[in-house]
């Protein structure tokens, strides 16, 4: 198929895509600009100057609540679902390798985790918590919360790297005298280290950016998609637009981080 | 290591023990998936289906064996027109995001021809989903607010005599962002079947003397069900999860499921929210089930 010539058809579709890119960018692009408002400017177009006026509003506690310290919970929060999603995920994809015993109902299980609507996960920990007479804070109840959105993902996305994995890797490894350890650590982990890093992308930013499930969960300090949220009903000025470009300037740049990994531990495997 | 003249047994029981192992092994790995699960997922959802026999005040809930709580919510017909939008919401949605996410993933299998380009424009499109929802809702109201882009330019160009209102806080702006947040949930795993066709197929089709239209419609199509089915598990659940968008994306004049339960539970009716929690939960899971009945999702990872 290579080289043949370009029908109207790819022509017609290239447009379509080109059309739905500009609608994932197009309103993104719109309150980055308008973050840049002028100090006497609205929500909407016209820009009334430009300023980093609404940036500094956001370091100063009346104007939108304690930004920075609700982004720091957010933050840590990413980081222990990252790391518990990363770990979890990849001993339950080496245990789905083989079969044992109630392997399909656990299967089941995370896929169900997957598909139960959020706020009632989020009602239901709040529940639990309030029943057992615990205390919901953003590191416990909340960070359980986010585990079962988070913890699927990375589960059928182990799933399927074991599942196109060759066992003839570990089965040389093993007749050349490697022990268990030595074939996980040599072989197999150096293999599926770039799932791992995009098993750890999506914990991270999933948890990042969740609030359906913090709602019921995070106690009495929000996490920051409960600070925009509740943002979106009172405040009226551009620092929300601000806010919003932070984040997701915030977020590209852990994307981008995470694409340099990947494609750097890529290349290291092609040349050695 | 020794050589022994029972070897052939020594080996043996090395395996079986190795076996045995082996098996506990797979429920040791297990174990910290199954008990997070079982604390943060299981025992809340038991505990919901629970306390929506509770009875409650102002002050508090009890525990009771009650049925008022589905009765009273199921006997209004709040409720039953509630649900009925949750679902017209997810009707539309799942049906741009299947035509959509087609032709994106359609346009990025079959009409790019080198692997790194294909990743690249994969990307661009996945990008955006790994940012913040809310932001992602907000940013609607620059471009459709009365002021907004669209109404302004419209205005300029005089195509209408004034802004048109119903662009943002209605319906129409639901779906939108709907779309918009939901869409690549159904081009990741369309994309992810069509690039598992065997394109030899393809030209088999062709050679057999199939038009373009015919090769999509009798072999393309049918191969991408699949991916097609898990998005639209994925978009049917998260839309009809959703309050957030509703609220905030229709001004507070429009109302889901959940967004019902959100107020309930902002009250501390949490036996009346609860009720409706598993009412929506056995809706939800039949849903699945009845896509599950079409697609095993083991094999198509």
């Amino acid at each position: 198929m290579p080289h043949e010539k370009r029908t109207l058809g790819f022509y017609v579709l290239a447009a379509f895509f080109t059309l739905f890119v500009l609608f994932l960018y197009g309103p993104l692009s719109a309150i980055l600009i308008l973050s840049f408002q002028g100090p006497d400017g609205g929500l909407t177009f016209p820009l009334n100057g430009v300023s980093l006026h609404w940036f500094g509003n956001l370091f100063e506690r009346q104007a939108v609540g304690d930004f920075g310290a609700s982004f720091t919970r957010s933050f840590l929060l990413g980081l222990m679902v990252m790391a518990v999603t990363v770990a979890v995920s990849l001993l339950a994809g080496l245990a789905f390798r083989r079969r044992f015993k109630g392997a399909s109902a656990l299967f089941y299980l995370s896929v169900a985790s997957l598909v139960v609507p959020s706020i009632i996960v989020s009602l239901g920990i709040g529940v639990v918590f309030q029943q057992l007479g615990l205390k919901p804070a953003w590191y416990s109840s909340a960070f359980g919360a986010h585990l079962t959105w988070t913890l699927p993902f990375g589960v059928l996305i182990m799933f399927a790297v074991f599942n196109r994995f060759s066992p003839a890797y570990e089965e040389a490894a093993r007749d050349l005298g490697a022990t268990p350890w030595q074939t996980f650590r040599h072989v197999v982990l150096p293999m599926i280290a770039p799932s791992l890093i995009g098993v750890g992308l999506f914990g991270f930013t999933l948890s990042y950016d969740e609030f359906a499930r913090t709602l019921m969960t995070a106690g009495s300090y929000n996490t920051l998609p409960l600070e925009i949220y509740g943002m979106t009903t009172n405040v009226t000025t551009p620092v929300l637009y601000a806010l919003g470009t932070v984040t997701t300037v915030f977020s590209f740049l852990i994307i981008l981080a995470t694409l340099g990994c990947i494609a750097w531990l890529n290349r290291r495997r092609a040349r050695g | 290591m020794t050589v022994a003249a029972d070897e052939p047994l020594v080996h043996a029981g090395a395996r079986a023990r190795s076996f045995g192992f082996a098996r506990s092994a797979s429920h040791l790995q297990a174990l910290p998936l199954t008990l997070i699960l079982g604390f943060f997922f299981v025992l809340p959802i038991l505990t919901i289906i629970i306390v929506s026999f509770w009875d409650y005040d102002f002050a508090g809930i009890y525990p009771d064996f009650m049925t008022m709580n589905y009765t009273d919510t199921l006997g209004s017909w709040v409720t039953w027109k509630t649900y009925l939008n949750t679902l017209k919401y997810a009707a539309i949605v799942w049906a741009l995001t299947l035509v959509i996410g087609f032709w994106v993933a359609y346009f990025l299998a079959f009409h790019i021809r080198s692997t790194a380009m294909q990743m690249v424009l994969f990307l661009i499109c996945t990008v955006p989903f790994l940012t913040s929802n809310i932001i992602r809702m907000i940013s609607w109201i620059p471009v459709l607010g009365r002021n907004g882009l669209v109404n302004s330019t419209l205005v300029q160009a005089g195509i209408v005599p004034a802004p048109i209102e119903w662009l943002l806080y209605s319906e129409f702006a639901v779906v939108l962002a709907m779309v918009h947040l939901y869409t690549l949930f159904m081009v990741t795993p369309v994309f992810n079947t069509l690039m598992r066709i065997d394109r030899s197929l393809i030209e088999a089709a062709r050679d057999a003397g199939a038009t373009g239209w015919q090769t999509l419609w009798n072999v393309i199509i049918p191969l991408a069900k699949p991916g097609m089915a898990i998005g639209t598990i994925f978009v049917v659940t998260l839309v009809m999860a959703d309050f957030s968008t509703v609220q905030v994306m229709s001004g507070g004049q429009s109302a889901s499921v959940a967004l019902m339960m959100k107020n309930q539970m902002s009250l501390l009716q949490y036996p009346a929210a609860a009720a409706n929690a598993v009412v929506l939960l056995v809706l939800v899971l039949m849903i699945v089930a009845g896509i599950l009945r079409v697609v095993d999702i083991r094999k198509e990872l």
